[in-house]
């Protein structure tokens, strides 16, 4: 008898999908427990961080270590509240400038017939496998000569060009019937028109993904703070939660460790848990050829 | 028809000025700057082959420590964080939809948090007294006497940075696999099995991976990319740029030690421009493997 595979996304629970749970599961628990370490870790009362032998699970949760992270923050002179307001506008402008432009771009990659159109899609691909952080240097130089050194705007500049999420929006483009545009053509609507009226409401899928990867791009990033700003009022989120980690060998400064690993990771995790089944539908068309 | 095409470059142009300034232009002035000696201060002077003779020649630490770690670092992560990524993408394509999801969140989760912000859970996790997790853990089942100094080891450094990479590995790469194995054509597995497709093993081989092969290309780009990225973690982990005796010194961390620390900008540049060449190398493998054409 031919085999008969019980199939690629099954609709319905069968033994043969056991051996898979068997090594899945414990294979997914170890890869959770640094994240549940930093859960508990981060409401422990000092005494249960001094314990010995340590232990891994919060007994007596406490917020103690989120007031000391703040007053840190505040005797150091500068309130955590402007490293937050430096991300949140860093980061709300990143992602928006760079889902704009991407899209600008990925709706005449895809639709458009133009000299060097090709071209330039072949040496963005080409590009999704730069490495911000193997040009430093010149990426300072760039930075420094433009002049824009210690302001938002060095935040911002050299991150919203981000090639998979062109990459990503013009592949989810591609899958528009062309009759569509032709249509709208037809009916006289503007090249503009056509963008903001037909091509951004149906690749609202693609725009959450590529949103969601900038999110996680600049929310983490620590190259702009380190490299392309000097004073410390112009830094981001990011950047003051890594400079506790010189703090660590105190054990106070382990519970404020684990709050500011906390408060870097719950943004991300949310956003993608809203946003996880569009980002599936997007990377079903993100085939590299 | 004309006016068409202006629009067209118009639409292009907010994109391709920032990718120009920078992308391609860091990328040309790294080449540039690898000829020349520059100090920062005074105008680089142009200096040949100087810089790439130096780097093979006179760097011991690049030949001996940083080189031997970096490549090392690569083979292990890169191929093997996207074999780990596709072993799940495809195991979890043969659940159904609800632990599907939940699963593969998991898995993805720890991708997220590729910032630093982890690396100093790392440290606690790692810390090298006997209140230190691991140590705890290792004396009370026996496995050692007394505590290890995890992260100033240089036995264990780069084995720690290769496991924490592992581990954060599965990105956008694992995602992008994983809806192409749920995207195959399910009438071409019906078509194996009357073809006389014996087993799951041989579905995989013969029409799996053959059909999504432009997804394991992306795969395989996402996992190269990762895999350089987090290059910088050797110092985020020691705390010190260079780690301890060169121990977990990649690429990355020599490029910022010439570039930021002693401002050899043009060697930096040279280093720079040879870690582009590796990367470049192992995207060209990939695409030789999974390439359609």
């Amino acid at each position: 008898m031919a085999f008969k595979s019980s199939g690629v996304n099954p609709k319905r629970f069968h033994r043969s999908q056991l051996k898979f749970y068997v090594f899945l599961i414990p294979f997914a628990i170890f890869m959770l427990l640094p994240i549940v370490f930093i859960f508990n870790h981060a409401f422990k009362p000092l005494d249960e961080l001094y314990a010995f032998p340590p232990r891994f699970f919060v007994i007596k949760p406490t917020v103690e270590n989120f007031e000391n992270l703040f007053d840190l923050a505040n005797t150091s002179g500068i309130p955590l509240s402007r490293y937050i307001f430096n991300s949140l506008l860093v980061t709300g402008a990143v992602v928006f400038l760079s889902v704009f432009i991407s899209t600008l771009a990925g709706y005449v990659l895809s639709k458009k017939q133009f000299r060097g159109k090709n071209a330039i899609f072949e040496i963005n691909n080409a590009a999704l496998m730069f490495v911000p952080i193997a040009v430093m240097i010149p990426r300072y130089l760039t930075v420094s000569i433009l002049g824009i050194e210690d302001t938002y705007f060095a935040h911002i500049f050299p991150l919203i060009a981000m090639p998979v999420g062109l990459f990503l929006i013009k592949q989810f483009i591609d899958q528009i019937p062309d009759t569509l545009i032709e249509a709208a053509v037809i009916d006289g609507a503007s090249n503009f028109k056509i963008y903001w009226k037909i091509i951004l409401p149906l690749i609202r899928p693609a725009v959450a993904t590529a949103a969601i990867l900038a999110f996680q791009l600049v929310w983490n990033d620590l190259e702009t703070s380190t490299l392309f700003t000097t004073s410390e009022n112009m830094r981001t989120l990011a950047f003051y939660m890594s400079t506790l980690a010189i703090e660590t060998n105190v054990v106070v400064g382990q519970g404020m460790a684990a709050v500011a690993a906390l408060i870097m990771f719950v943004p991300n995790l949310l956003l993608f848990i809203i946003l996880q089944s569009k980002v599936m539908n997007t990377m079903s068309h993100s085939g590299l050829k | 028809m004309k006016k068409d095409n202006r629009t067209s470059y118009l639409f292009l142009l907010p994109y391709l000025s920032m990718f120009m300034l920078f992308i391609i232009v860091p990328v040309v002035m790294a080449i540039v700057l690898s000829f020349t000696n520059f100090n920062t201060i005074e105008m680089p002077d142009f200096v040949g082959f100087l810089n790439y003779i130096n780097l093979l020649t006179q760097d011991e630490i690049f030949m001996q420590y940083v080189l031997p770690n970096t490549v090392l670092f690569a083979l292990i992560v890169g191929p093997g964080g996207y074999v780990l990524s596709f072993v799940l993408a495809w195991s979890l394509a043969q659940l159904t939809a609800i632990p599907r999801t939940i699963l593969a969140l998991i898995f993805y989760s720890p991708s997220m948090t590729q910032g630093v912000a982890m690396a100093v859970v790392w440290k606690v996790i790692f810390s090298g007294n006997q209140s230190g997790y691991v140590n705890s853990l290792l004396m009370q089942i026996g496995f050692i006497n007394e505590p290890l100094i995890w992260l100033q080891d240089t036995r264990f450094i780069l084995l720690i940075m290769i496991v924490v990479a592992l581990w954060s590995s599965m990105g956008v790469g694992f995602l992008a696999m994983l809806a192409g194995v749920l995207n195959v054509d399910e009438t071409l597995y019906e078509a194996a099995a009357i073809d006389g497709i014996k087993n799951r093993f041989q579905e995989l081989i013969y029409i799996t991976i053959p059909s999504m092969k432009p997804q394991m290309l992306f795969g395989a780009v996402m996992a190269i990319v990762g895999t350089f990225s987090t290059g910088a973690i050797g110092v985020e982990l020691t705390g010190s740029n260079p780690t301890p005796s060169y121990a977990g010194q990649l690429m990355v961390n020599h490029i910022e030690d010439y570039g930021f620390i002693r401002f050899e900008m043009g060697y930096a540049a040279a280093l720079s421009v040879v870690l582009l060449l590796i990367i470049y190398l192992f995207s060209y493998v990939s695409k030789k493997l999974f390439s359609e054409s």
